[in-house]
């Protein structure tokens, strides 16, 4: 059988690559086109035709577009590369499972959460530009309660970075297609299925295919498409951070640490809310960065660590077409053996005890059903500073640590998410006035919730458009 | 150009030329100060061990390029040319004592025998441009010499790739970048405003420079390119895109120790993968095992590369380079084993600092 040639899509071309990356698929090749760094700085010259491609169209028929788009990622057959074979939802699901890791389960309800989306894409347009028209895209001006209000687009496009870890990071980049910004994507590694799929999706839907880059490539070609574009997101770790953290016109996903702090009012109650809290932590096979790692309660640390411990160490593997499977195994296994030695060699610092180990069946590093995984794994901290403490690793893992409801903003670091069980109102405004998180929930919830109308991680309207004062009555558009 | 040679006369001629370097390094009368006190110290004469070009991989260790940098250079001179001044070329040094070696008329040799493989049409006659290091470098003579040898002359603009690497190293990509763009803009003004027939650059200023401006309509004829990996996809990206289909494109593989290996033309059976043929029997490429160099690697298999440079004024056996390859059959252009696809060592495992210029 011929192989699935996954090609580069070229602002409308597709394009096979002579360098490729081989998987296997149950038993069925696949090949992937790896772009070069030049032929993707030679193409972005060409964006300007793409963004008008897309200023053609008027944005109300783009969000139908997209609507349409969510449907069809979601149940159609959709080119599985450049051949004239045809993927359905249970082809994507259990390809991307083989290549990623992630059980069919969690395969189908990242496909939900990015189908909720797409098919939201008004809510989710309403939040980041609170709730202005979307003729604003078509006219560049609105006249919101009175005043003329002018936005102009900063970039000619959107650069994306994505990860393997999770799909549902794509749900990210959509918004920018019906703001008539074209993207530039870079898949993870391991997933470019999904980017490919969407964007199959929304070609079939109407998009025009000029206006967007597909691009899986080096980190030279990476780096050339961050720098390449005007605005650009990137995902990764503290050292992608790091690296990308000096330039204004990208937004650097890095390592999450998101937490559930829990206040002293909510502190007898922690029982009634076990379930919020391991879900925190493991849901989505404890991949995404809204996933909580630490939990941290004023009292009743070791009370509250063991019922935790209990729950996750109940987290089985399963095989990856098992229904009930909510644990992702490891594509590359040394990665696991990695993280494995690492927690080990961690647990030696004084301060630390890993109380999963005593509850789960067998060790953390497991091979089952032809798979690698990590058990999830509780850590009961003494302080903040020990290496465990206010970290996170790409399974089900946190902390949970006794600290002062007084002292946990000013010790919680950056956080993405925090889930603060509290109803004081004091503490409340402390917690929104509080610089270090990035999103807030307050209540008993978990970090993983997710308002279509509350964006997060960062407004993507914002961050694509600006506003230009404008003043006089002659506005003639 | 197809050699006159077959296989076996190139073995025997690599042969010959090996016993004739050998005794040339190793007498007293002609030999540099270094060699002769390294044989004194090794125990064993190779005037007399050394017969064929395979017993100088039994006999000889690798040799360790760190002398280039710790040793004075006049330790190289051979005694026939003390009274010659000579050249000093660089290679590496991005901080500290940078590697040197002396040289009088190799890269004369080296850059004729190029220019005559290639032959009249495939670099027409008209000016030259080299944009590339020049500083201490080999190469900003060479390519000079190659253009006047063909009866032409050549502009040059700079680049420093030690401080390249330096900005790349410690993170400053921005400015990294805008060294590059100051690069580009001097070399898209004298190809604006000279007449330009034939250039020498590295892959990666190529294309910079052709994001610039259509190199056909700029007028270029013969593109030579030395310096990075080229993979076959960045091979096919360099002549579809960046030289239309209508420049000659010649990728060499070099560097200062072993002078020129040019790279077979490309036919469509190639798909755009490159092989270098070493300027045998002046310079040696063998692939070798990396973890047990005295074996060769298969044909068809990755292995390290392992050169050899014998020639009246330098003498380097078994170097082990940076880059791995694949070994390939000798061709009708180059009786002897070439080397493909050519990347760092162990790139797929390390971090490297490639490609920067």
């Amino acid at each position: 059988m011929s192989a699935i040639h996954i090609p580069v899509l070229r602002l409308g071309q597709t394009y096979r690559s002579l360098d490729t990356i081989k998987f296997n698929v149950s038993g069925q090749p696949l090949e992937i086109s790896v772009a070069n760094s030049g032929l993707i700085r030679r193409d972005l010259q060409e964006l300007a035709q793409s963004g008008e491609a897309l200023r053609a169209i008027p944005c109300e028929t783009l969000v139908g577009y997209m609507e349409k788009a969510a449907e069809l990622y979601l149940h159609g057959h959709l080119p599985w590369g450049d051949g004239a074979r045809l993927q359905s939802p249970d082809d994507y699901v259990a390809a991307l499972s083989q290549l990623t890791g992630l059980p069919h389960s969690l395969g189908r309800s990242n496909m939900g959460k990015v189908h909720a989306a797409m098919s939201n894409i008004r809510a989710v347009i309403s939040g980041l530009t609170r709730g202005m028209p979307l003729e604003l895209f078509d006219r560049g001006f609105v006249r919101q309660n009175g005043l003329d209000v002018n936005f102009f687009a900063e970039t000619n496009s959107l650069g994306v970075l994505l990860p393997s870890n999770s799909p549902g990071v794509n749900s990210l980049w959509l918004p920018a297609l019906v703001m008539k910004i074209p993207v530039v994507l870079k898949p993870g590694r391991e997933d470019p299925l999904t980017p490919f799929r969407l964007i199959q999706a929304m070609i079939a839907a109407g998009f025009p295919p000029a206006a967007f880059g597909f691009y899986p490539t080096t980190h030279d070609g990476g780096d050339t498409l961050l720098f390449g574009t005007g605005r650009a997101i990137a995902f990764g770790n503290d050292t992608t951070l790091k690296k990308y953290a000096p330039y204004r016109h990208i937004n650097v996903h890095g390592s999450g640490r998101s937490k559930i702090v829990i206040g002293d009012d909510f502190a007898q109650d922690w029982p009634k809310h076990l379930d919020v809290i391991v879900n925190s932590i493991a849901a989505n096979g404890g991949r995404s960065c809204i996933n909580c790692s630490s939990v941290l309660i004023g009292k009743d640390r070791d009370k509250l660590a063991d019922a935790l411990a209990r729950k996750l160490a109940a987290i089985e593997p399963l095989p990856r077409d098992h229904p009930d499977a909510t644990l992702c195994s490891f594509a590359n296994p040394k990665s696991a053996k990695a993280i494995d030695e690492r927690l080990e060699e961690f647990l030696q610092v004084p301060g630390a005890v890993d109380l999963t180990a005593k509850y789960r069946n067998g060790p953390r590093l497991v091979e089952a059903h032809g798979q690698t995984f990590l058990r999830p794994t509780l850590i009961v901290c003494d302080d903040l500073n020990h290496p465990l403490a206010n970290t996170e690793y790409g399974f089900p893992f946190a902390s949970v640590l006794q600290v002062p409801q007084a002292q946990m903003i000013g010790q919680i670091g950056e956080s993405l998410v925090v889930s603060a069980f509290t109803r004081d109102q004091a503490w409340s405004i402390d917690l929104m006035t509080s610089t270090n998180i990035e999103r807030l929930n307050l209540g008993p919830y978990s970090t993983m919730r997710v308002q279509w109308e509350q964006p997060h991680e960062g407004n993507l309207f914002e961050f694509l458009y600006r506003r230009r004062a404008l003043q006089g009555d002659l506005v003639a558009v | 150009m197809s050699s006159k040679l077959t296989p076996p006369q190139a073995q025997s001629a690599l042969d010959a030329w090996t016993r004739k370097m050998i005794a040339w390094h190793f007498s007293p009368a002609t030999g540099c100060d270094y060699w002769l006190k390294w044989a004194k110290t090794a125990g064993w004469d190779p005037r007399k061990e050394i017969k064929c070009f395979a017993d100088i991989a039994k006999k000889f260790p690798h040799f360790d390029d760190d002398v280039l940098r710790t040793e004075q250079p006049e330790r190289f001179v051979p005694k026939a040319y003390a009274k010659r001044p000579y050249n000093v070329f660089e290679t590496g040094g991005t901080t500290g004592m940078p590697k040197q070696r002396v040289g009088w008329d190799d890269y004369k040799t080296d850059y004729e025998e190029y220019s005559d493989h290639y032959g009249p049409d495939f670099f027409p006659k008209g000016n030259w441009l080299m944009v590339g290091p020049t500083g201490p470098r080999r190469l900003r003579l060479a390519v000079e010499h190659l253009a006047n040898y063909r009866g032409d002359s050549c502009y040059f603009v700079d680049l420093d790739p030690r401080f390249v690497k330096r900005l790349i190293g410690t993170g400053e990509m921005a400015m990294a970048r805008k060294y590059q763009e100051h690069v580009i803009d001097q070399a898209a003004t004298i190809l604006r405003h000279r007449k330009i027939t034939n250039m020498f650059t590295t892959p990666r200023l190529l294309e910079n420079l052709a994001e610039r401006m259509s190199l056909v309509k700029a007028g270029l004829k013969g593109v030579f390119v030395g310096g990075t990996t080229m993979t076959p996809q960045y091979v096919r990206f360099v002549v579809e895109e960046v030289l239309e289909n209508k420049i000659n494109f010649a990728p060499t593989y070099g560097n200062t120790l072993m002078g020129l290996a040019i790279s077979k033309k490309l036919t469509k059976a190639d798909n755009y993968s490159l092989t270098y043929y070493a300027p045998q029997p002046r310079a040696t490429l063998r692939i070798v095992h990396p973890d047990n160099p005295a074996e060769l690697v298969n044909y068809g298999d990755y292995g390290r590369v392992e050169l050899t440079t014998m020639t009246k004024e330098f003498f380097v056996p078994r170097f082990l380079e940076r880059d791995e390859a694949i070994r390939r059959p000798p061709c009708s252009e180059f009786p002897w084993d070439g080397v493909g696809d050519v990347r760092p060592f162990q790139s797929l495992t390390k971090t490297i600092i490639e490609g920067v210029y």
